[in-house]
């Protein structure tokens, strides 16, 4: 893995690889990291989604990476120009944690990770995409690796080490 | 135009004596709380993007301790003091006067110590500011995360689903004797607070 070709993937941002290389995310809360696997061609994705719904978006420029609803099918389409096929992927995902303890002023907001990880789960089965692995909730910081040859996801976390999806 | 760069050096002397008065106050409490002289100051205060925050205090991945709490009233927003998991240990051990396992995890008594501690820092640097400003702002009950950076900033960033692109970054030096410890304070006013706190600081925003 030292020598490993490492795309990054930012805070409400998205990318796709296409053979050898990582894609990579960090510093997860709330936050969803969704990856997308066609093994047979070789072709990953990964999102890191900050919000479930884009209606909610203010005027200007949406950011499609950011929302759940339009990631998703974003990712998807990239993926395909590369050469992946919808009916062969996989999804796996890790995030949606709750970092803060809900006070009694916190309203529903505080609860996004959980909110996110439901909306993630429900554009998945539209889309006929299986979830095969998942590492989500919990209030845990998470930084993801997706491996674009094998499909392994790595989850690190600060208290709990490494674990292999 | 970012906010960072209308603001003039004016307001950031005041934004910087606003947290000097604030830390004043902090130390003040925070010395009786502890049974003794606590001094604190204010060296440095920023207006940055998320991408800076993040690159200020060592990467999205970097382990820290996080007081959050939220600021309701005129100029809502979110509040978060941060500090270094290994100065928080100093800051309890030769500040607070507490045992503490200089390597180990934290325990439930040092996370309600530092929740404390937050609560009172965030608590008077609100109170100097609401004061200066004449709006209202009200801290609500604080919390305690110790965790990846990124993973405990970006909750403040997604209140009510839009993003304020702008941090307030304020760090202060606490001191007791020869020793001295740094964190900083981040307060994310929501997006519609923005512009009202900065009229009441006197900087013009359309």
């Amino acid at each position: 893995m030292n020598t490993a070709h490492i795309v990054k993937v930012g805070m409400a941002d998205l990318n796709v690889l296409a053979g050898e290389g990582l894609l990579k995310t960090t510093g997860l809360g709330s936050c969803v990291g969704l990856t997308l696997f066609d093994k047979d061609a070789q072709v990953g994705g990964m999102a890191h989604i900050m919000l479930p719904d884009s209606r909610i978006a203010r005027d200007g420029a949406l950011n499609k990476a950011k929302f759940a609803d339009t990631a998703i099918p974003e990712l998807v389409s990239r993926m395909e120009r590369l050469g992946a096929s919808v009916g062969r992927m996989v999804a796996k995902m890790a995030g949606g944690a709750q970092m803060f303890a809900a006070g009694p002023n916190m309203a529903e907001w505080m609860r996004i990770g959980p909110r996110n990880v439901d909306m993630c789960r429900a554009v998945l089965s539209d889309l006929r995409i299986p979830v095969v692995a998942e590492d989500t909730g919990g209030n845990i910081g998470r930084t993801i690796e997706l491996c674009c040859v094998t499909g392994i996801l790595t989850v690190r976390s600060v208290n709990r080490g490494v674990k292999e999806l | 135009m970012g906010m960072h760069e209308r603001l003039g050096d004016f307001q950031y002397d005041v934004l910087k004596e606003i947290g000097n008065i604030g830390a004043g106050h902090a130390a003040t409490a925070l010395s009786h709380l502890l049974g003794k002289p606590i001094g604190m100051s204010v060296p440095h205060v920023s207006v940055l993007s998320f991408e800076q925050v993040f690159e200020a205090l060592g990467g999205s991945e970097e382990p820290v301790v996080a007081v959050f709490l939220r600021v309701v009233g005129d100029s809502s927003g979110n509040m978060f003091f941060i500090i270094k998991p290994d100065s928080a240990k100093h800051l309890l051990h030769h500040l607070a006067g507490l045992e503490v396992d200089e390597s180990g995890d934290f325990s439930d008594m040092e996370l309600s110590a530092l929740c404390e501690i937050g609560n009172i820092l965030t608590g008077t640097y609100l109170t100097s500011l609401a004061d200066f400003t004449r709006l209202l702002m009200v801290p609500t009950v604080p919390s305690v995360a110790v965790d990846m950076l990124g993973a405990v900033l970006s909750f403040g960033i997604l209140n009510y689903g839009v993003t304020g692109d702008h941090v307030l970054m304020i760090d202060t030096a606490f001191t007791q004797g020869q020793v001295q410890v740094g964190g900083n304070f981040l307060y994310i006013p929501d997006p519609e607070s923005f512009p009202v706190l900065f009229r009441a600081l006197g900087v013009p925003f359309e």
